[in-house]
């Protein structure tokens, strides 16, 4: 099983709804965020184009920041997602300076925090909350090694992306372009 | 929208710190597994959201310590499709806030002063019975008026209704949406409704004129649109700032600000020359068509070249596009649209450009809304009022088919010739200081009033004017009226309390049913709790609010299928001639042109920039602009400069500024600079509802400019009485740094 998440830049509008519908899910706090919006633009008026997209944790099947974290909070579970056990965390920082995508946050509370792609649902065969509410669509979950799983279907029919593969940590976020 | 750089600051500055303290709280806290609450899933309650108009209906959580944790859509909901917008999602900041309005409230010093005691329930209820009544004996009930934009405001409209007065407004009309149903009204005899009744998930070609779908977070058009997308909609986008529509469309036409008609006409130009359009329903359906066709002759796509900067190849190329997806096209009537004071006559071209391309009751064009309606409550019968609105100002506005609001306040100000029409205002859930245009014409009117009521939620700028603040409790609080806006199918939602009411705060079916009560109106509001009456009122239709309680929403099929016009159907529309009127009866008979005319409108003098405004996702107006949520995601304004411009003043990106309109207003604060490419060298464009002078907003105060403040200049339409709010012009006055 290895979980992927393809997001639409064509469809996607900017709006955030993935950031505070993630803050509310899983109790982030006011000022931070698992997950985030980026616009590119590009050109000169009137010859512009512009790519937004959400970003978060890469899920990455080379993950440094578990490869650099003294404690062994970082980990992968079962389908490639990359998780943090908060209580063995000591709030270092490693993964945060390791991670190229800056997907890591620290907690209030003292220990690191980053999506999780929602494994509470996930493993009750829910979307991530991401997924689940974005309105335009543009966000698709699912297993890449089940050939119909909506992610993979989708990857199939479209050209995509992915964010600084030259940092070789093979991410699991796939952006349609 | 959130930047990753701000918290990649905060995690520099964070760690040694955090390092100390590593993981101890942690541990304290064993529960918190995830970060997530730990929940009973059946916990849930039914909602619509309050966050905006369209009112989605959805789900609010608790933990399993009675705590409001998050709020879904309802997936059998055709406003949401089970999916809430950012603001939808971010409601719970409204519950959470901790600036709300907290008790009632009666004013101590003079108006504007913002001294104010608190008082009980009853004093304040009495006092301002007291005042109404007075107020009502001396001038007549119909010397109150209520200003509304929320769900509360229906109770305050049956008790104004109740004490003989109908003058009930809504600044979404003239400040809005006005000119739009007033031009689909002349046209059509019907409007484009809200939600809007465009069929964007079937259309083969979305034109938007300055629309920014996406921007405006109008949850059922940006996911219809995304639907569009998905299947290769063509998508032209008119405006002169690349918005994010502009972004996923084939064309953007960048056009110069305020001659969108002139473009509009050319294309009925070359719809008409090219017979390019639907040669069968404009035959059956439409009047007019010979003198349009007279009358935009000389419209060539060169002609408009001049005006509006498009190339005659843009325009003939997109007017075949349209012509090609016909009678699958929508050219989008947009939603506010209140810009240059002949806003109902652009409405008017995109109204006929519709009926051109035969879009106007199609698939994939405009579809029939069905709605259920829901038994009003019983009471006796309203009193007759002796004057309406429409008396004081005799052959104002002719084609408004709803209250003016700036009429309402017009009529507030007592001149040489006549006393004031209106002496009391009651203002719920609309902060009429952001609102309405020009905003010492609102302040004189204020002045004048013998009673301010304001009803709201947060202690916006307008509660400071108040006489009397009544707190009203959050939509997640409370009950309220069913849910019954027409859709494709019909439909109800309920909306039931998940919390209860916080502080000393009230529903406003409670609120109205006191000054009932104590003005002698009592019997107009027969149910003591609002839950009695919901039954009643579903029980009527079948159901029943325990159903309702389970479900959220109940959908019907529609009686008959006819969502679009069938083919060959015989079609009585309700204009003047029955039929679809290219060329306008109505507007003639009211002495304006019956076919709408490009007009040049104002430029902006050398050094200022048109200030065009819009909307962020994530904010609804002014009303959002504290919600701890939702500041989270934008919590100011910044102002759109363009490359050029900005290297001309010397500004880069987060310089500081304030701004100077054409009449002297300078802002209250300053805005910060961001340079970007996507918007024309001769305008400036910043997010409407920011720059919030009342310091009980905490998180929002002096933060960005209020594009209110710097509309002083107004362009009433003379059709509807719109507030054109686009010809207003401003200058940098760079912040000198102490």
């Amino acid at each position: 099983m290895r979980y992927a998440m393809a997001i639409d830049t064509k469809k996607c509008v900017g709006c955030s709804d993935c950031v505070v519908a993630c803050q509310t899910e899983n109790n982030v706090p006011i000022g931070y965020c698992r997950d985030w919006i980026v616009e590119e633009t590009n050109g000169t008026y009137p010859q512009l184009e512009m790519e937004l997209r959400s970003e978060r944790c890469n899920h990455c099947a080379n993950a440094p920041c578990v490869r650099c974290c003294p404690t062994g909070a970082s980990h992968i579970v079962e389908g490639g997602i990359v998780l943090v056990t908060q209580n063995d965390c000591i709030g270092c920082g490693a993964c945060i300076a390791s991670c190229p995508y800056d997907a890591r946050y620290p907690y209030p509370d003292g220990y690191v925090d980053k999506c999780t792609f929602c494994y509470h649902r996930v493993k009750k065969g829910e979307k991530p909350a991401c997924v689940e509410v974005c309105p335009t669509k543009c966000l698709y979950f699912g297993d890449l090694d089940d050939a119909n799983s909506e992610v993979s279907v989708i990857l199939k029919k479209r050209k995509y992306k992915t964010l600084i593969p030259e940092a070789g940590t093979d991410p699991q976020l796939y952006f349609l372009i | 929208m959130q930047s990753r750089r701000d918290f990649i600051k905060i995690m520099a500055l964070g760690t040694g710190a955090l390092a100390l303290s590593g993981g101890l709280f942690a541990f304290m806290d064993p529960k918190r597994e995830d970060g997530r609450p730990v929940v009973a899933l059946d916990y849930k309650t039914a909602t619509y959201c309050e966050i905006c108009f369209w009112k989605c209906a959805g789900w609010a959580y608790k933990t399993e310590k009675g705590e409001l944790w998050k709020i879904v859509g309802n997936d059998d909901d055709q406003h949401s499709n089970g999916r809430f917008c950012p603001r939808g999602t971010g409601g719970v900041g409204m519950y959470n806030d901790p600036n709300r309005l907290k008790k009632p409230m009666i004013r101590v010093e003079e108006r504007g002063k913002q001294v104010f005691r608190e008082v009980s329930w009853a004093e304040a209820l009495d006092y301002t019975a007291k005042k109404l009544s007075g107020i009502s004996a001396k001038y007549g009930p119909e010397a109150i008026a209520l200003f509304t934009h929320g769900s509360g405001g229906k109770y305050f409209g049956d008790l104004l209704k109740a004490m003989g007065s109908t003058n009930i407004t809504q600044p979404s009309y003239a400040q809005c949406r006005g000119p739009r149903d007033a031009a689909f009204l002349a046209t059509f005899g019907e409007q484009p409704d809200s939600p809007e009744v465009t069929d964007l998930r079937d259309t083969k070609c979305l034109v938007l004129i300055g629309s920014h779908i996406g921007e405006n977070m109008h949850n059922g058009q940006v996911q219809e649109m995304s639907d569009a997308i998905d299947k290769k909609a063509t998508i032209i986008t008119v405006d002169p700032r690349f918005s994010t529509a502009a972004s996923k469309s084939k064309y953007w036409l960048p056009i110069k600000p305020s001659t969108d008609l002139a473009l509009l006409l050319a294309w009925i130009h070359e719809i008409i020359n090219n017979e390019y359009y639907d040669r069968k329903y404009v035959e059956t359906y439409t009047t007019g068509l010979e003198q349009l066709k007279e009358h935009v002759k000389n419209f060539t796509p060169e002609w408009a070249y001049g005006i509006t900067t498009i190339e005659p190849d843009v325009i003939r190329q997109t007017a075949k596009e349209m012509s090609n997806a016909k009678p699958a096209v929508i050219i989008h009537p947009g939603r506010h649209v209140t810009w240059y004071g002949d806003d109902t006559q652009r409405e008017r071209a995109i109204a006929i450009l519709n009926a051109l391309l035969g879009s106007w009751g199609r698939r994939g064009g405009f579809y029939r809304p069905s709605k259920k309606t829901v038994p009003s409550y019983p009471h006796p019968e309203y009193p007759e009022p002796k004057t309406t609105w429409k008396d004081w100002f005799p052959g104002q506005y002719p084609l408004a088919d709803n209250p003016v609001s700036n009429a309402f306040v017009d009529a507030s100000i007592p001149t040489k010739e006549r006393d004031a029409f209106l002496k009391a205002w009651i203002v719920n859930g609309t902060n009429l200081i952001f609102t309405i245009p020009d905003q010492a014409h609102t302040l004189e009117a204020i002045q004048a009033l013998e009673l301010l009521v304001v009803v709201d939620t947060m202690p916006m700028e307008i509660t400071g004017w108040a006489d009397v603040i009544l707190p009203e409790c959050t939509y997640l609080e409370r009950y309220d009226s069913l849910r019954d806006s027409p859709h494709r199918k019909p439909a109800i939602a309920l909306r039931m309390p998940a919390m209860e009411p916080a502080y000393e705060t009230k529903p406003a079916y409670w609120m109205a049913r006191e000054l009932a009560k104590r003005l002698n109106v009592g019997e107009y509001f027969h149910f003591e709790d609002q839950a009695d009456l919901l039954d009643w009122q579903l029980k009527k239709m079948g159901s029943s609010l325990e159903e309702l309680k389970k479900k959220g929403v109940i959908t019907w099929d529609r009686e008959e299928d006819d969502l679009f016009f069938a083919n060959g159907e015989k079609i009585e529309f309700p204009t003047n001639s029955g039929k679809i009127e290219l060329y306008s009866s109505a507007m003639e008979q009211a002495g304006f042109d019956p076919m709408p005319k490009y007009t040049a409108h104002e430029e902006p003098p050398s050094g200022f920039y048109r200030l065009i405004y819009g909307r962020a996702p994530m904010h609804t107006f002014s009303r959002t602009a504290n919600n701890p949520n939702l500041t989270d995601l934008m919590d100011e304004n910044v102002l759109w400069v363009n490359p050029k411009v900005a290297k001309e003043w010397g500004l880069k990106n987060n310089d500081p500024v304030f701004l100077k309109n054409q009449d002297g207003i300078q802002s209250d604060f300053a805005i910060k600079v961001r340079v970007t490419e996507r918007i024309r060298w001769d305008s400036v464009y910043m997010v409407h509802g920011f720059g919030h002078k009342q310091k009980q907003l905490e998180r929002c105060f002096g933060k960005g400019v209020s594009d209110t403040q710097l509309i002083t200049k107004v362009k009433i339409d003379p059709v509807m009485g719109g507030t054109g709010m686009r010809g207003n012009f401003v200058t940098f006055i760079p912040q000198v740094l102490a």
